[in-house]
Order: C-alpha cells, then structure tokens, then sequence
C-alpha cells in the first residue's frame, strides 16, 4: 500500500524556500547587531586611541577640564568599585548561601526573598540615586561622599551578586553535601569547607561581572558622590570623587568648550570601554580556567 | 561553643538573606516621605502672597492659571470669572517701572506700602508680592493659596517646576515622554531580539552561537553613558541630517539607543526560554514531516511563549528605567510628545537633570521624589508581572 502522504505540488519547496527566507532574515538582523557593536566599539577606540597617553592616564585635569588627564577619575572610579564590593560581597554570598543551603526551598521566605530580590534588581538605576541621596546624603548625614557612593552602589548590585551565587550552589549535587556530613563534619563545616570552595568559580565569575556594572553607572552616584572637578585624590571616604562615567557624561553634555574637550570625552570612553571589556574577559577566563579544575556538574 | 557559632552564622545568614527586602522597604518609605510632602507645598512660592483689588471677586485660581496670567497668555479678568477688566500683572520687579528709588526709600522700607496703595488703586491689577509687604496694605483682596492639588499633578500638562509665582508639577508630558520613547525602543528592539534569540536558540552552530552570546555579553555591559555618548556624537547628527530636523536630538534617537540597550534582556531571556523547550516536542515535529523553520514557529516559539514575554517585558522595564542615555540624546523638552521626530524628556532624565538644582526640601526637590515614586511603581509593575508570567509558566510546565 502507498503510504506516502501527498501534497500540493510545489509543498516541499515551498516550505524549503519559506526556511531559507526566515533563516536568512534572522542571519541578516543577527549580523547588523554584531556589526552594531564593532561600530560603537570601533568609533570609539579608534577616535580614543590617539588620545590614550601615560599623561592623559596619570595627570589631573588642567585649564578648566581642556587639557590634562583623567586621573583622578580613575582612581574615583576604581575607589567606587571596591567602595561597593566591601558593601554588596559579602551581604550578598551571605544572602545566597543561605537561601541555597538553609531556607527551606518551597517554603514562603524563599519565594518572598527572591521576589523582593528580583524587584531589587529590575529598579532603574536613578532610583537608586534619589534613594541614595535621601538616606546616605542626606538622613544619616555622609554628604556627597564616596562612602554615600559606595552605599549605594553596593545595594544595586546586590541582586546580581545574591543571584550568581545561588545559581552557583545551586549546581553543587547534594551527595557531596551528604558525603561531608556523614564524615561528622558540622553543617557549617560543609558550607565553608566544601561547598563554597567548590561554587568558588562562578561566584567569583558573578562578582566580576558585577564589578563591571558598577564601574559603568552614572546615575547612581550623581546626587551621591560624583564630584565635577576634584582633582587632588580623595584623603577620606567622606570626600567627594570623580568617576569616569561621571566624568564623561559632564564633558559630552555641558562643557565649557566642546570642542577641546571632545578628546577627552573619547578618550575617557575608550578607558570604560577597556574597564567593560577587561572585566568581561577576566570573567570568561575565570569561568573557563576553573571550571576545568572544579567540576561542580557530573 | 561549636553549638553557638553555628547559630550565629545560621543567624546572620538569615539576616542577610532579608537585606534586599529591607532595602526595598527602605526605597518605598524614603521615597514616599519625600514625594508626598509635594501635596503638602502651597501652590504659590513659599512666602509670597498674590494680591488683587479689593472689588475684584475672584478668589480661586489653578496653578496653571496663575502661570497663564503673568506670562500673559490670559489677559482679561473675565476668563477667570471676575469683571470685564485687562489684567495687569505686577512682580516687585516692576516697582521701579511705577515708583522712583527715592519713593521707595534705600532699603525699600515705603515700598509695602506704595505697592498695596498701587494694587487697590488698579482694579486690573494683580500683584505677586512677598506676604510682609502686603500686611499693612490691608485693603486687599488676595487668592486663596491652596495645597498642590493631586489632579494638578498627575493630570497636569504642563511641567515648568521654577516658574514663578506658581510653579506647575504636570506629570503627564514626562510619563508620555517615557512611554513614547520605551515604545518604540521596543518597537525596534523586537525583531532584532526575537530573531537573535530564534537564531542562537535553533538554527546557529554551536561556534556561531559562541561568537554570538558573548557579543550580546558585551552589549549589556557598555554602560548606559557611552551609549548616551556614542548616540550624541553619531547618531543624533545622523537623523538631523536624515530627517532634516532642526535639532537631532529627539525620541528618535532615545529609542534607537533604548532599543540597542534593551535587546541583550529581550535575547538572553528569550533564548533560554527556546533552549528549555523540551527536545520531544521539536523531534515530535520533525518526525511529523515538518521542516525546522515549520517546528520553530509552530511548536518552539509557541511553546516558549511565556519566556519570550518575560524578556520582552523586562526589556520595557529597562528602557523605562534608563537615565543616562535617553538623557543625553533626546533633548530633554517637557512637552506631549506629538511625533518621534520630536525632542522629549523622560521621568528618569527630568530627576537626574533636575535633582542637582532643585533645592532640598522645597517642592521641586519633592516633585522628582514623587517622580522616582511613579517609576519605582512602574517599574514593579512589570516586574511583578514578568513573576506573574514565569510562575504560570512553572505550573504549566509541571
């Protein structure tokens, strides 16, 4: 008996063709997007580079922000970043450990924990700047500083911070857990001395990539900390700082000559862009290294 | 001993595990404290009085009214219910325009007295003058000074927060702004982030896929003021030249920032939501004689349907929520947006330009709290949503 369905003539190619033309579009749209980064990448290490020297890297800017360097807002910069890792590390691996290894997991706290956590991390950024100002600068008094700063970039990356190292502990199979505790080890034992060596890696991973945002944000730390021209480097975390994005976005917007100061913006640019992608391959090359060594899935 | 440190870190633990709903609960009272003092502020500058004829009857008039009036734009007394009168209006600017510097006196001691004689003298006249000038003028009539009124606020059109004598907190040109441009972003942002999600998900080789993932990585990690800034010196002149704007920066090129940014959220979600689409179904459809753009569209992508809402929403959620860059490209002009070719001003851009200015404690200052208010619930919103979504997916899925 024939059993082979039958169609319309011309079916199988026309599906064919159908396949090919939807494949080829999504081709086309995924190649305009990569082409869209290396133009934003591009444009902007290739107008930065001549601008990158060790003076413009190592001096303070000079004659009303025209001429000299960015200094000072690298170390603002680099200060933010450990400012806000002292906060949201070790709060964060905390909160993770314990809504993988003691909350019970179907029970209502973990739900409600990460519920909140989740809307945590999807509050815009500049709410986190008014919040900042209206608890930090001004309720507990700190001034614009960069421990107002590093508050409050602190607390907007604590969501991803919580996040990598739950999913990190998460991917640790129990009978590890069990084999620790069945060699009399207490459960605190089993958490410091074998399950968070062995999430190690991707937390690490998680706490990068969280470095990396908190080097880019503007808004968090306009009415907090960032300071327009502070070109001696802060003594005391009760200083004000400059920041890079900070930085950029006052000498892009409202200059006092646009045109002097148009190398500086690119250059300026180019170093966030070089702190964006140092930190994303950093991140890449600590998960791959260490997942060769630790293997945390079987 | 083993015991007690055991419950100490248990202990500590647990408390760190409800950091980010403190830290939530702590946004919601700091933001509301200050946000809802707004309503608390009096219409007219703090200290100041509007002073009118003792015969002209009206009492009562909206903030938008009184800007109307000194800036000319109502010019007869019987639009506001009152005679049929021009209206002149006098700030104590104009004193010297009625009064020499000797009548006034050095200090300006007689000149209370000389402006309250003026204004009940002008049966047109309205006076914005500080209060201790008009007390010993007490033939005058005055215009209730009312609380700022919700309905002002959240139905207003009209946002100038340093007029004077009434400054107008309207909202909506600032929430249509954001709406406006959010739209489009996503508008643009959709097809680009399905059709990347469907390519990395289905039809690239793993080494395609490899080369992808970590490219959308990277776009997600740029910070918001290098797009804002590659937007202002690329983008912008490009649409003014285009379009032949007379300013390039507009909710054109917010969105198309917005769109850019918003679409590593929309890829990555999306694409995990296709790869947990169970390998049955897809073989189900290929054994059935389907080809894979025929199971992609009918099987994979319906079945994943959840997931790609979530993404998407979340993407709106960015694009709402971005300062910096919509803040540099799209002109910042507190109007209803008519057109995408338009500058416009979004909520988050108005409290990042304004904030630095608005003096702490006065209404201003207040009225972008009450903004970071409206953006905290919107942005909830849809957060709650996307939970809403994914725990419908669990069940479902179960």
């Amino acid at each position: 008996m024939d059993t082979t369905p039958t169609y319309p003539t011309g079916y199988g190619q026309s599906k064919r063709r159908a396949q090919r033309a939807a494949f080829g579009i999504f081709r086309t749209l995924s190649l305009i997007i990569v082409f869209t980064l290396f133009a934003i990448l591009g444009f902007i290490i290739y107008k930065g580079a001549g601008v990158i020297s060790w003076e413009f890297l190592a001096e303070a800017p000079t004659d009303g922000m025209t001429d000299g360097g960015i200094f000072p807002a690298i170390v603002g910069t680099l200060l933010l970043m450990l400012g806000s890792a002292i906060v949201a590390f070790p709060i964060g691996i905390m909160s993770g450990v314990y809504m993988n290894e003691y909350a019970s997991k179907s029970g209502w706290v973990v739900k409600f924990i990460r519920l909140m956590t989740n809307n945590l991390s999807g509050i815009p950024s500049i709410v986190f700047g008014l919040f900042g100002m209206a608890l930090f600068v001004k309720y507990l008094g700190f001034g614009d500083s960069i421990l107002a700063g590093s508050l409050t970039l602190g607390l907007l990356s604590l969501p991803l911070v919580i996040r990598t190292t739950e999913e990190a502990l998460k991917d640790i199979p129990d009978s590890i857990r069990e084999g620790s505790l069945a060699l009399g080890a207490t459960k605190l034992q089993t958490i410091w001395k074998v399950v968070l060596p062995m999430g190690m890696p991707r937390i690490m991973t998680g706490l990068i990539l969280s470095l990396g945002r908190v080097s880019g944000e503007t808004a968090p730390i306009l009415f907090t900390c960032a300071a327009y021209f502070f070109p001696q480097l802060p003594t005391s975390i009760f200083d004000q700082c400059m920041a890079l994005p900070y930085h950029l976005y006052v000498i892009s917007t409202s200059g006092t000559d646009i045109e002097a100061q148009q190398p500086i913006a690119y250059g300026t640019a180019l170093v966030l862009i070089a702190i964006v992608l140092v930190i994303n391959l950093l991140a890449g090359w600590f998960r791959r290294y260490f997942e060769k060594r630790v293997k945390t899935k079987q | 001993m083993k015991k007690v440190l055991e419950r100490v870190v248990k202990w500590l633990l647990t408390a760190s595990g409800f950091v980010t709903s403190l830290v939530i609960l702590l946004i919601i009272a700091f933001l509301f404290a200050e946000g809802a003092g707004l309503f608390r502020e009096r219409v007219i500058e703090e200290g100041y009085v509007l002073a009118l004829h003792p015969d002209n009857p009206v009492r009562e008039m909206t903030a938008a009214e009184i800007k109307a009036v000194f800036d000319e734009d109502i010019t007869s007394w019987t639009a506001l219910g009152g005679p049929d009168v021009p209206i002149e209006t006098f700030r104590l600017e104009d004193a010297d325009k009625y009064f020499t510097e000797e009548q006034l006196g050095a200090q300006y001691e007689n000149a209370g007295a000389l402006i309250s004689e003026l204004i009940g003298s002008r049966p047109g006249m309205i006076g914005f003058i500080p209060e201790s000038m008009a007390v010993d003028g007490a033939e005058l009539n005055f215009i209730e000074d009312n609380s700022i009124s919700p309905a002002e606020v959240f139905a207003g059109t009209e946002w100038f927060p340093t007029a004077t004598p009434a400054p107008l907190f309207g909202m909506l040109p600032l929430l249509a702004g954001t709406l406006w441009v959010s739209f489009f972003a996503i508008l643009f942002a959709l097809p680009f982030g399905i059709s990347i999600a469907v390519y990395m998900a289905e039809v690239a080789s793993p080494r395609v896929r490899g080369f992808l993932k970590p490219v959308i990585e990277l776009l997600n990690g740029i910070p918001s003021v290098v797009y804002g800034f590659f937007g202002l010196i690329v983008i912008v002149p490009i649409l003014q030249q285009v379009f032949g704007l007379p300013v390039g920066e507009s909710g054109l090129a917010g969105s198309i920032v917005l769109a850019i940014m918003a679409l590593p959220t929309i890829v990555s979600v999306a694409e995990d939501a296709m790869r947990n689409c169970p390998t049955t179904l897809r073989e189900a459809s290929l054994a059935l004689g389907a080809t894979q753009w025929q199971t992609i569209y009918r099987v994979v992508i319906p079945s994943s349907m959840s997931g790609i809402a979530s993404g998407v929403v979340l993407g709106i959620g960015r694009a709402v929520g971005e300062t910096m860059a919509v803040l540099m490209v799209t002109g910042n002009a507190a109007v209803i947006p008519t057109s995408i070719l338009e500058p416009l001003r979004t909520i988050p851009a108005t409290i990042a330009a304004e904030l630095g200015e608005a003096p702490a404690g006065g209404a201003h200052y207040q009225s972008l709290f009450l903004l970071g208010v409206i953006l905290f619930f919107i942005t909830f919103i849809i957060n709650l949503t996307v939970e809403y979504i994914s725990a419908r997916n669990r069940a479902k899925n179960r």
